[in-house]
């Protein structure tokens, strides 16, 4: 068999015809030699040669490749079926076109996010490490304390290395009149880039010689700020830079797929160059750093883990009391950085693997209509010797065509979808690496094919033999024949419905539960606050007065700023996450036991703040102006934090003692504030509040609350602070509703996909009930118009055609239900106060079904009870 | 005439591209003098199917065992000519032993002298 034969079939016909001629003519011409007619010879001659015809025919087998052959002979088939039918193909294309785009689209996500190894060398022997405390006083994943990690990296053998970072915030100084920056970045130990296996792009990355208190200041500079502050200039490399008003040579550049730990991070210091005091080498109670370890090879997770447990269960021995933790967990490192998503993009993933079904099913049912309403040529077909084999093909074949076309359709879909999400979800882990790559092409055209084959097989399948010759008995009035048909179209209907149900309820669940968490009371001020983080540099502001100075002078020239009503600071926003946590003792209450400790979340604030953000005071009072530097040993409380620590007594007048703090460090309870909330979804964690006066702290969020549109205050407030200090960079402008926003983007996002998706099951679902009862009818003109000519009423054939099409919905909406409930369970995770059961969603979803569906059967039911009898017999 | 001839041409189809090459040698020939000289040359007992006679000339030109251009016949009609290529001559080497051991292992088990 060979390509050039195949191709070149008609001349090489054309030649055997010539060569068979010049036989004849041979033949005939030794024939007339040995003495015949001229005309009997040439009859002879033909004689001998046979059937010409045969001789062509066998060349012609020969010379092609059977099964291709015929595929195009279906293809061309199917191609000229479809074009008779424009609406369908159009139809069938763009819903085949919605299934696999956004299936392609989730899967390219889950694929890239979930899937794909990280970027790093030998990859799965790195592990994320964190602290936990076999007694749960800790959560279970706890940031590492510096020293334990320096006790880890001396003792531990199972490790080939370890590196510890952590996050932090410099404001990069502008040169050359560009503005300053706040830029997010990461203090790391020296041996983070070799441990993950990583180089630089230009310049180096940082030695152990970087990594002192001593050494100058180094910076590692990320691909995205070389090429947006720098404009990608190689020649920055060895430049120098201020950070928080102190110089620091660039000394290298992070490839461009770099984005570990995350995005937001701009650029990386060394940590021991950063971190002087002695705290960062002694303590074993300040959690602030992540650690990353690559295992030795031969060594297994679990061993890694119980010889780090058992270091740390010796550090808790020397040092009992405290937030000091006794084990350690280790946690593949891709799975700590996606584990938290997952759950959704699975869910989302299947969401769409639904959407395709149903697509898929739709489709299979207007190809089963079509397929019955050319029963009587595939019966003819059939009879005449045409084998069923064949008809099957015919009927993939057209399927496969259009699960290719509006696959490929599906494909750019699913490029602009991905496209689109990466521009949105910026917050999604590892959003950088996702792209429609071969993967997802490949999984794309499985998908494709697959949903031809099933498209096309069960209508195809259905094509029976013995039927065959029972249709052409038929009658041409015959009504009854295709019942198979009908039942075959009702359990696929049966089956989209119940798919599309599961999808609405999961769909109302994870928006109900999206609603409530937009609805959850912040305790605070949420509308008309707009807020913007900064940071006072230590070279500049070293000392506690300086900062006091600054913050009240910011704070006395905001709040004389038209339109502002209140200004405040606060270390940490309310709704943006915990920040700080500090142990404490009580000087009215007995030690804790040992090996537990006191704990809550710290927030430093100024009078004003609480009255800006409009939390109120409970019992006691607010901070006071003169509560400042050395006499600020105050502090307020919550609700929380008081049920928590003085359950039965009053917490005003006892009195905290906070060692994290320098200086005198016992603090009076003054008052108590209402409970504001860190995350949406959290709990009141209990919360003290240390003056901010006191002047301990130079980082802050400024809140200024006020008439009309608060974000013409932004520019303002900047212009004052950059008359104060023109090195002093803004970040995050933000408003509170913003922040929201973004706290709840997971669940808008989440939600409102699912929705999308419920909705385009619900259009499908619809579409395939209008369809196959409107061909019900189609079929049964003259049956219903027989019924009414001996008197049925136009109600019971309305009420009787309704019922018809509602039962496949019915019945799919009660496996739908069954399905919901399994779904539910299965999403509980992403559901925020909203229990998997909630009646309110299942009967709203319930009853939208019905109303499409019902909606669907009114039209053909309509038709059928409107019928003229006397037209309805006559109509063939 | 050739109704029973199906099962035994598609037997004879490997025999019937050997005898062609082998017709070859003997220099160039069209369709009709190769089916003649096997035909006489087998003193008559094989008769040539022209339904397997071209299209088993265009599979053997396939494979590139012989080539082909249109001349004159020795009447001066034109004619298709097949000649033997080199790829070809070798071909017929390897099924000439290959027959030869086949009828020698045939004779042997149908008990037949062979002869010298």
């Amino acid at each position: 068999m060979s390509w050039r034969r195949f191709f070149r079939r008609g001349q090489a016909d054309a030649d055997i015809q010539r060569e068979m001629e010049s036989y004849v003519e041979e033949e005939t011409a030794e024939n007339v030699a040995r003495g015949m007619e001229p005309d009997e010879a040439r009859r002879r001659a033909r004689v001998k040669l046979g059937n010409a015809q045969r001789v062509r025919e066998t060349a012609w087998r020969q010379n092609s490749m059977g099964i291709l052959e015929s595929a195009w002979g279906d293809l061309r088939y199917a191609t000229r079926l479809l074009r008779r039918t424009p609406g369908f193909t159009v139809t069938a294309v763009l819903v085949m076109a919605l299934g696999i785009g956004a299936t392609v689209a989730l899967f390219t996500v889950v694929h890239s996010v979930v899937m794909k190894p990280l970027p790093f060398r030998n990859s799965g022997r790195l592990m994320d490490i964190a602290e936990t405390d076999t007694h749960s006083a800790m959560p279970e994943h706890n940031f590492v304390a510096s020293a334990d990690f320096f006790d880890w990296q001396k003792q531990a053998r199972g490790f080939e290395q370890m590196a510890l970072y952590g996050e932090t915030i410099y404001s990069l100084s502008g040169s050359a009149g560009q503005l300053p920056e706040q830029v997010d970045a990461q203090e790391t130990s020296w041996n983070l880039f070799p441990t993950l296996g990583v180089e630089a792009v230009f310049g180096r990355l940082f030695t152990a010689s970087d990594d002192n208190a001593e050494a100058n200041g180094t910076v590692v500079i990320t691909w995205g700020l070389w090429k947006r502050r720098y404009s990608g200039d190689p020649s920055v490399v060895g430049r120098t830079i201020l950070l928080n008003s102190k110089p620091y040579t660039v000394i290298g550049v992070l490839p461009a797929w770099f984005a570990y730990p995350n995005a937001k991070a701009q650029l990386w210091t060394a940590v021991r160059h950063e971190e002087t005091k002695t705290w960062f080498t002694r303590s074993h109670g300040a959690h602030n750093f992540q650690v990353v370890g690559r295992i030795a090879p031969g060594v297994s997770p679990a061993q890694s883990q119980a010889e780090l447990s058992a270091i740390q269960a010796r550090i808790r021995q020397q040092f009992p009391v405290g937030p000091i933790s006794d084990a350690a967990v280790l946690t593949p490192l891709l799975e700590s950085e996606v584990g938290k998503i997952k759950p959704a993009l699975y869910v989302l993933f299947a969401a769409t693997g639904c959407l395709l079904l149903i697509a898929c099913l739709n489709i299979a049912n207007l190809l089963v209509a079509r397929a019955a309403s050319r029963r009587k040529e595939s019966a003819i077909r059939t009879a005449l010797g045409g084998n069923r084999w064949r008809l099957i093909r015919e009927q993939v074949m057209e399927s496969l065509l259009l699960s290719l076309a509006g696959g490929g359709l599906g494909l750019v879909l699913a490029w602009g979808v991905v496209e689109w999400l990466v521009k949105v979800r910026t917050d999604l882990p590892r959003v950088s690496s996702i792209q429609l790559d071969g993967a997802a092409i490949l999984f794309g055209l499985g998908a494709m094919t697959l949903c031809g084959l099933i498209a096309g097989l069960v209508p195809a399948l259905s094509l029976d033999d013995r039927q065959m010759l029972n249709t052409l008995q038929d009658a041409s009035r015959s009504h009854a024949g295709s019942r198979d048909k009908v039942r075959l179209r009702r359990a696929l209907l049966t089956a989209e419905v119940a798919l599309t149900m599961i999808l609405l309820t999961s769909a109302g669940l994870l928006l109900k539960s999206y609603q409530r968490l937009r609805a959850v009371n912040l305790g605070c001020a949420t509308h008309n606050v707009l807020t913007m983080k900064l940071g006072l540099s230590e070279a500049r502001y070293g000392t506690p007065t300086e900062r006091l100075a600054f913050f009240e002078q910011l704070l006395d020239r905001v709040r004389a700023m038209p339109g502002v009503e209140a200004a405040g600071l606060d270390t940490t926003l309310p709704g943006t996450g915990h920040q700080r946590d500090d142990a404490f003792t009580l000087k009215e209450a007995p030690p804790p036991a040992t090996g537990t400790y006191l704990g809550a979340t710290v927030r430093i604030v100024d009078p004003g703040f609480f009255q800006t953000m409009q939390i109120p005071l409970i019992r006691g009072r607010f901070f006071q102006n003169k509560e400042r530097l050395n006499n600020a040993n105050v502090a307020i409380v919550t609700p929380a934090f008081a049920h928590k620590f003085f359950p039965n007594s009053d917490p005003i007048g006892k009195h905290v003692d906070d060692g994290n703090f320098d200086g005198p460090h016992v603090f009076e309870i003054v008052g108590v504030v209402g409970d504001t909330r860190e995350t949406l979804a959290g709990q009141m964690q209990p919360t003290i509040y240390y003056p901010l006066y006191r002047g301990s702290n130079g980082f802050a969020y400024l809140v200024i609350r006020g008439r009309g549109d608060v974000e013409d205050f932004a520019l303002p407030a900047q212009k004052i602070i950059a008359s104060m200090d023109p090195d002093l960079a803004v970040g995050d402008i933000l408003t509170m509703e913003q922040i929201l926003g973004k706290a709840s983007l997971d669940a808008n996002f989440n939600a409102t996909l699912l929705v999308f998706f419920a909705l385009l099951s619900l259009v499908l679902a619809g579409v395939g009930i209008f369809g196959v009862l409107s061909y019900l009818v189609a079929q049964r003109t003259q049956e219903i118009g027989i019924r009414m000519a001996l008197g049925a009423q136009r109600d019971r054939v309305l009420g009787h055609v309704l019922l018809d099409g509602l039962k496949p919905a019915l019945i799919g909406l009660m496996l739908g239900l069954v399905g919901s409930v399994v779904a539910g369970r299965l999403i509980r995770s992403m559901l925020y106060a909203t229990r998997p059961l909630d009646p309110i969603v299942f009967v709203l979803v319930s009853v939208v079904l019905l109303t499409v569906a019902g909606a669907a059967c009114m039209a053909p039911a309509w038709r059928a009870s409107r019928l003229d009898p006397m037209q309805a017999l006559r109509t063939e | 005439m050739r109704k029973s001839s199906e099962p035994q041409n598609e037997m004879l189809k490997g025999t019937l591209d050997m005898m062609i090459l082998r017709t070859l040698v003997g220099g160039d020939a069209h369709g009709h003098t190769i089916a003649k000289i096997i035909e006489r040359t087998s003193e008559d007992l094989l008769e040539v199917e022209q339904g397997s006679l071209y299209p088993g000339l265009h599979r053997l030109e396939d494979r590139g065992w012989v080539s082909s251009y249109w001349g004159a016949s020795e009447n001066n009609r034109k004619a298709k000519f097949y000649r033997l290529t080199a790829e070809g001559r070798k071909q017929l080497v390897r099924e000439t032993s290959r027959w030869r051991q086949m009828t020698r292992a045939i004779g042997l088990v149908m008990g037949e002298e062979t002869q010298g």
